[in-house]
């Protein structure tokens, strides 16, 4: 594969991101108005300076129109893109791509997903007309399909191991509490996520990521031209995406202890960012925590732990917020919820909080001198997802 | 020898198996319920995903699994609960049972005869073979007859020339009487039945199973006191007492019509004793069926001895199951206890134009395996995992392969007529891989490396379609 990457051509220079919530008194439109008019504000730009959009929402619109309507975007190119739960990072890769072409000066990327107008608990996908042989498991059922695959493997005891999901989810909630813009703002300890009564597998709703309403933006320039707009541009360092073949589903070497895409995609990002050790050059991490299996999994994915070892290294506090690499320090999926088109934006905005030091100094990392930021999406199911990865720089190499 | 064929080529049963579903209600959790008399033993229960069509397709499949390669002209289901009033549904169990397109495949009923007026018509055909299927779903209300003495099954008889395979039964003679008496009733999708005063219809099934027991008898040749073995069957327990008196007498042996394991179970029940009948006779002997349904059908068999036994012998799976279903299950699975469903998305229904593309998968369990990588896809595909090789692959039937657990999950959360779901991923011996539900299970009951087999079952109801698929169950062997 061939993939040489656009790093340090492409700099962010605003961004905005409302609280998720459970907004019933905001449609999607108002949300992709406060976050595009934050992302604007942030960078001191306006809406008119803004060449071309893109706009990442899984279900809650369809077409460029979608953002065009309520921000009154006139006479502009404006494409809604949709990739499963990482519909907001495509959103981004799109803007940067356009910009890094040369085809535009300034390009942005918003992320909306209005989850809480269905009537219906959890994230439900529109159905496609099929065969009806397709299976019809929640997304908690199928992510909990990995924790006895696991602990099988690594020969770890199961309550061993639901002790170590429910750490997993103790963290986020701890370092969400931290965050005012967070669904939930409560910390929960091991003890009480293990009484909860089991919903798939072995996770309860506490090993599950909440259900929110969201937008997030993000405004893109050339690397060069970033600080016309600002002093502390994040740099654009990798940006990688894989979508799998779906073989996992079909192929009995797959032993739903690793997400191969997730795998591929991180490789891809270290390669085009000349990073060999993440674990030691990264400053932080935001990754895809939507069950705590998948976060579990993810530090061997990404590279942050060795084949086996996640479990003991989220035991020893390795992904705390103090730790030697802090993962989801804004309280995560776990905390934000998850309006799909707007996740991966949020974990960008983050990353940019963090690696420009202006997070609140109770969740500021004290790893930021590395200057490295990775944010991660998934989508889909073991054995048949997308996966992206993202890292961001506040310095140019 | 007694008895004759009526012409040169002897025609019989090919194949016979029954299907009894994993599930029992013991009568006493009725009566700790409703009080009163509920009668002793158990009865047989579909499961939440069993209809009267699975039922027989779980019978079929396992008949068929004795006479391999049997390619029969005419497929007849019989059932009283039909899965459709305009739709045929014999074409679906002919679709799961993978016998092609050159048949009729037809509905005989709905209707307490059909199956005995299919096999009637089975043994006089010209066709060479013939395969009649029954199943039937037997409920009514809480407190009813109907819930108490019913069961619910699948039966499957392949009928044909000896020309076709080896019989397994001759067919030595039969005879029908038909008198027009009302006796039970229900209107179509009523639960409730609805029955004239009992000594009515038992005077009358009385007297018509004596007049068919003679004209048989004499279309045959043969003389009661050599029958070895008779089945009497009918909705009305007392009904045959005076013939099975009379044949008790000449030395024949009355079986026991399994009313305290299955029950009576309906259109099927006739050949589902044949089948047991069958079974458990000896080379030589004469067995025969007496079935009282709105007439009165009996058929003479001799068992020749020979042929290949069902793998999964009626006696076997009365034994088998799992008497621990709760009433209070019992009466949500029938629709007769509304339960409050989970607050999700109700599934969407299937599309006809897709199911029918994808036949060979979603009714016959059909991949395809890569030629050049020998990779198994399930469901079938054109473009190889391995090696990404385009259109060459070969199908591979997989329903008859058993599988094993690599990881599970137990899904409370997921929308299903009976949470929570079990689901597994399955590695098929010899290779293939599904994620797939489970069922006939408890959850607590599965692990890794558990062996599994296919099984067709009803996934779902959504906009009136049935929507039929296949799921994995503990392996018991041949059954479904």
């Amino acid at each position: 594969m061939t993939s040489h990457g656009i790093k340090d051509r492409v700099a962010i220079i605003g961004m905005g991101c409302t609280p998720f919530r459970e907004h019933w008194e905001a449609s999607g439109d108002d949300l992709m108005v406060d976050a595009v008019n934050d992302g604007l504000a942030s960078a001191g730009v306006a809406k008119d300076d803004i060449d071309a959009w893109w706009l990442g929402t899984a279900q809650s619109g369809m077409s460029g129109v979608t953002l065009a309507s309520p921000l009154k975007i006139t006479g502009k190119p404006v494409t809604r893109v949709e990739n499963y739960c990482a519909t907001g990072s495509e959103a981004l890769r799109q803007a940067c791509y356009a910009v890094a072409s040369g085809a535009y000066d300034m390009a942005a990327a918003v992320g909306m997903e209005k989850v809480k107008d269905s009537g219906y608990q959890g994230l439900n996908a529109f159905p496609i007309p099929n065969d009806g042989t397709q299976r019809t498991l929640t997304a908690a059922a199928m992510f909990s399909l990995v924790a006895p695959a696991y602990a099988e493997r690594y020969g770890v005891e199961p309550e061993k191991l639901r002790r170590t999901l429910a750490r997993i989810a103790s963290k986020n909630h701890a370092n969400g509490a931290k965050n005012p813009r967070a669904q939930f703002r409560r910390e929960m300890d091991v003890d009480a996520i293990c009484a909860m009564p089991a919903v798939a597998g072995m996770l309860s709703v506490f090993d599950c990521a909440g259900v929110a309403d969201g937008a997030a933006s993000a405004i893109v320039v050339r690397a060069e031209d970033a600080h016309r707009y600002t002093d502390k541009p994040i740099y654009v360092k990798a940006l990688s995406f894989v979508a799998g073949d779906g073989s996992g589903l079909l192929d009995p070497e797959f032993d739903y202890t690793h997400f191969p895409e997730c795998e591929w995609a991180a490789q891809d990002a270290y390669s085009q960012a000349g990073i060999t050790d993440p674990r030691r050059e990264l400053a932080m991490a935001e990754v895809h925590d939507c069950f705590t299996p998948t976060e579990l999994v993810l530090m061997e994915d990404l590279g942050f732990s060795a084949r086996g070892e996640a479990w003991k290294d989220c035991e020893d506090g390795v992904f705390d917020l103090g730790g030697e690499l802090p993962v989801n320090t804004d309280g995560g999926l776990k905390s934000f919820g998850h309006p799909v088109g707007a996740s991966g934006l949020r974990m960008l905005f983050e990353c940019w909080l963090q690696l420009r030091r202006e997070a609140p100094d109770d969740r500021q990392i004290e790893t930021v001198e590395r200057g490295l930021a990775l944010s991660h999406n998934l989508g889909g199911y073991p054995g048949e997802m997308v996966s992206f990865v993202g890292i961001w720089g506040n310095e140019q190499g | 020898m007694p008895g004759t064929t009526s012409s040169d080529r002897r025609r019989g049963i090919l194949a016979a198996a029954g299907y009894l579903p994993h599930w029992r209600l013991d009568r006493s959790s009725i009566a700790a319920v409703l009080g009163g008399n509920q009668g002793r033993g158990t009865r047989t229960v579909a499961s939440y995903d069993e209809d009267p069509l699975t039922l027989g397709v779980a019978a079929a499949r396992n008949a068929l699994g004795s006479a391999p390669g049997a390619m029969p002209s005419a497929l007849w289901f019989a059932t009283t609960s039909p899965v459709y009033a305009e739709k045929t549904t014999a074409p679906i169990a002919a679709a799961a049972l993978r016998l092609g397109a050159d048949l009729l495949a037809g509905d005989a009923g709905p209707g307490l005869r059909g199956a005995s007026a299919a096999l009637r018509s089975a043994l006089r055909s010209g066709d060479e073979s013939v395969l009649v299927v029954a199943g039937d779903v037997r409920t009514g209300m809480s407190g009813s007859p109907e819930e108490r003495d019913g069961g619910d099954a699948g039966a499957a008889l392949l009928v044909g020339d000896e020309s076709a395979g080896t019989l397994v039964a001759e067919h030595l003679g039969s005879a029908s009487v038909t008198e027009e008496f009302l006796d039970r009733w229900k209107a179509p999708g009523e639960l409730r039945m609805h029955a004239w005063e009992e000594r009515f219809g038992q005077q009358r099934y009385a007297d018509l199973a004596g007049r068919a027991w003679e004209a048989a008898c004499k279309d045959a040749g043969v003389q009661p006191e050599q029958v070895t073995s008779v089945a009497i069957t009918g909705p009305h327990a007392r009904a045959g007492a005076k013939l099975a008196k009379g044949l008790s007498a000449a030395g024949v042996d009355v079986v026991d019509t399994l009313g305290s394991t299955v029950g009576f179970s309906g259109a099927a029940h006739g050949p589902l004793m044949l089948a047991h009948l069958v079974e458990t006779a000896s080379a030589g002997d004469v067995v025969a069926l007496v079935s009282m349904a709105d007439g009165a059908d009996v058929f003479l068999f001799r068992v020749t001895g020979e042929g290949t036994p069902a793998s999964a012998p009626v006696g076997s799976q009365l034994t088998a199951g799992d008497d621990s279903l709760s009433y209070a299950k019992y009466l949500q699975w029938r629709g007769v206890l509304p339960t409050q469903p989970p607050n999700r998305p109700e599934p969407a229904r299937m599309s006809a134009s897709a199911a029918a593309r994808r036949s060979d998968w979603k009714y016959g369990f059909v991949g395809s395996r890569d030629r050049s990588s020998e990779a198994v896809h399930l469901p079938p595909a054109r473009v190889s995992f391995v090696g990404g090789t385009v259109d060459d692959m070969e199908p591979v039937a997989m329903a008859s392969t058993t599988a094993r657990v690599v990881t599970f999950t137990v899904d409370s959360l997921a929308y299903s007529p009976s949470p929570p779901t079990v689901f597994a991923v399955c590695d098929f011996d010899g290779g293939g891989r599904l994620p797939i539900e489970l069922t006939d299970v408890e959850p607590d009951d599965v692990s890794i490396g558990m062996p599994v087999e296919m099984t067709f079952r009803r996934i779902g109801t959504a906009d009136g379609i049935a929507n039929y698929f296949w799921k994995a169950r503990p392996a018991v062997g041949g059954t479904s």
